[in-house]
């Protein structure tokens, strides 16, 4: 049973990565966005942004920006998901003798690694450009871990929209907030320049615990409490957005 | 007749009933199929019959009656239905990006059949897409993508087949194939239950017939048996007329059933 649920999630993997290679541009435009950003903040308002610390600005906004690569990615997912939705494709699946949750894990692990393909892009991009990381092999390894697990999170997010959308702009929408988040975090300017109340939000929402975890880690620095605070966020998304998915599938 | 009476059922629907919110579509379905028949349920839009077909095809779940396929319960044992089915919905479910071939090998593959390439290509030359199986499904006619979208549900030769009014929206050639596809599948021992809203297609092909109304089965029966129903009339003296449909189809019939005909179709 469970070997011929992974064995289907595995057709219907192959099935929606032909997708992507087929329509590469998807991959494409996620890296787009952020490498465009991440060239405005390095060439035109780096300089004048004081971090405070010693580092390269592009070394102190990579991590955030990375993470908007992702919130822009899952849009995809979810796309995809409401596309075999409409198009009847999904019913099929479902009326099949298949596993029944292997058509959306499918989707989960093409997620996955079409994310991990953009970041990919998008930290060549940086190093092109200037950024470098002292980080030992085993920091990198924290490093895409932490990624990982924030592209699976906003990847079930993306399934619980791509479940409940009733159009193809209702299916993306959700993304937009999740790619504006960052921006009122520490990514790109330390917090304590900003007024007290966006501060108290932008210290305690889960991006800036995120960033600063992923930033320590690039620096090959120690880590502090925030990789727990982090961690803690990402599973308690992961939980939710799975539990929703699951919800939204047996209606 | 007395074939479809002495063979077990190979549907058995009891008091199917099921509300959406406060709107009952549904109020107590009961009927039989018998095994290797096609029996269309006929009905206008909003009678219930795609919902039944969703019960039936465990994609929804009754509020009440009980729905065996093949003895299995739809709500207890839905793995077992699945098995034992296909379901053809109203609207082409295939995968736009794919080629036909890799259409028909996905469910192959899903279906755990030996040789999925092989069975795909046998199933393009039987439903007349061997030129187009390279081509991606989402440039194919509508013709095309149902012939495809048949040809999917037909992997496997699943004993039970349910048609969601197969031939709606399409044009009156391949409604023809259709129906001759339905027949020779019967012939070979498959299990067609189909809905539709075109009189003359249950008339064609059923075994027998169900009229669903306002979520009911408010008569079942043969054709013969439904004729029966009404009073004979007098008898009238008609000069034999060809129909439109006779005309369109000595018109038009002698070309080639793929390419030519549905690239028309589609301009």
């Amino acid at each position: 049973m469970t070997t011929h649920a992974i064995a289907d999630a595995g057709v219907l993997t192959a099935r929606s990565v032909r997708h992507i290679l087929r329509s590469p541009d998807t991959i494409i435009t996620t890296a787009v966005t952020p490498i465009a950003l991440m060239l405005l903040f390095v060439y035109v308002l780096g300089g004048a942004i004081s971090t405070g610390g010693a580092g390269a600005y592009i070394d102190y906004m990579l991590p955030g920006i990375l993470l908007i690569t992702v919130a822009s990615g899952v849009a995809y997912t979810a796309y995809r998901l409401f596309l075999d939705r409409q198009s009847g494709i999904f019913e099929r699946f479902r009326s099949m003798p298949i596993s029944r949750s292997s058509a959306l894990w499918a989707h989960v692990v093409t997620s996955m690694l079409a994310n991990l393909v953009s970041v990919a892009v998008v930290v060549g991009v940086a190093l092109l450009i200037g950024f470098r990381s002292s980080a030992s092999f085993g920091a990198w390894l924290a490093v895409f871990g932490v990624i990982a697990l924030f592209t699976l999170a906003l990847t079930w997010i993306a399934v619980v929209a791509g479940l409940a959308a009733k159009s193809v702009d209702g299916a993306s929408a959700f993304s937009y907030p999740l790619i504006f988040l960052p921006f009122i975090s520490s990514a790109f300017v330390p917090t304590d320049t900003m007024p007290g109340p966006v501060a108290w939000f932008a210290e305690h929402q889960p991006v800036t615990a995120i960033v600063d975890s992923l930033r320590s880690l690039l620096a090959g620095v120690a880590v502090g409490a925030e990789i727990w605070v982090a961690l803690a966020w990402l599973l308690a998304i992961l939980v939710l957005a799975a539990v929703g998915a699951a919800l939204l599938v047996r209606r | 007749m007395s074939a479809t009476l002495t063979r077990a059922p190979a549907l058995r629907v009891r008091g199917i009933a099921k509300a959406f919110g406060d709107t009952p579509v549904l109020r107590g379905v009961d009927f039989d199929v018998a095994a290797g028949t096609v029996f269309a349920l006929l009905g206008s839009n909003g009678a219930g019959k795609t919902t039944l077909i969703r019960i039936l095809a465990t994609l929804l779940r009754a509020d009440s009656g009980r729905a065996l396929v093949l003895d299995h319960d739809a709500e207890s044992d839905p793995e077992a239905v699945r098995r034992a089915i296909s379901l053809t919905g109203q609207f082409a479910a295939v995968d736009d990006v794919l080629t036909g071939r890799e259409n028909l090998r996905l469910v192959a593959r899903l279906r755990r059949l030996d040789g999925p390439t092989r069975v795909a290509d046998e199933m393009l030359r039987r439903f007349s897409l061997v030129e187009a199986g390279d081509r991606r499904a989402g440039e194919y006619s509508g013709g095309m993508r149902r012939r495809l979208d048949i040809a999917m549900s037909l992997v496997g030769d699943p004993p039970i087949l349910f048609l969601d009014e197969p031939t709606t929206g399409l044009d009156p050639q391949f409604r023809l194939e259709v129906w001759s596809l339905v027949r020779s599948l019967a012939d070979a021992g498959t299990t067609v239950l189909l809905t539709t809203q075109y009189l003359d297609e249950a008339e064609h092909l059923a075994d027998r017939i169900a009229i669903l109304h306002e979520g009911r089965i408010v008569q079942e029966g043969t054709l013969a048996e439904l004729r029966a129903l009404l009073p004979k009339r007098p008898p009238v003296l008609i000069e034999p007329e060809p129909t439109l449909e006779d005309v369109f189809l000595a018109l038009v019939a002698p070309s080639a059933p793929e390419d030519a005909a549905d690239q028309e179709a589609r301009s």
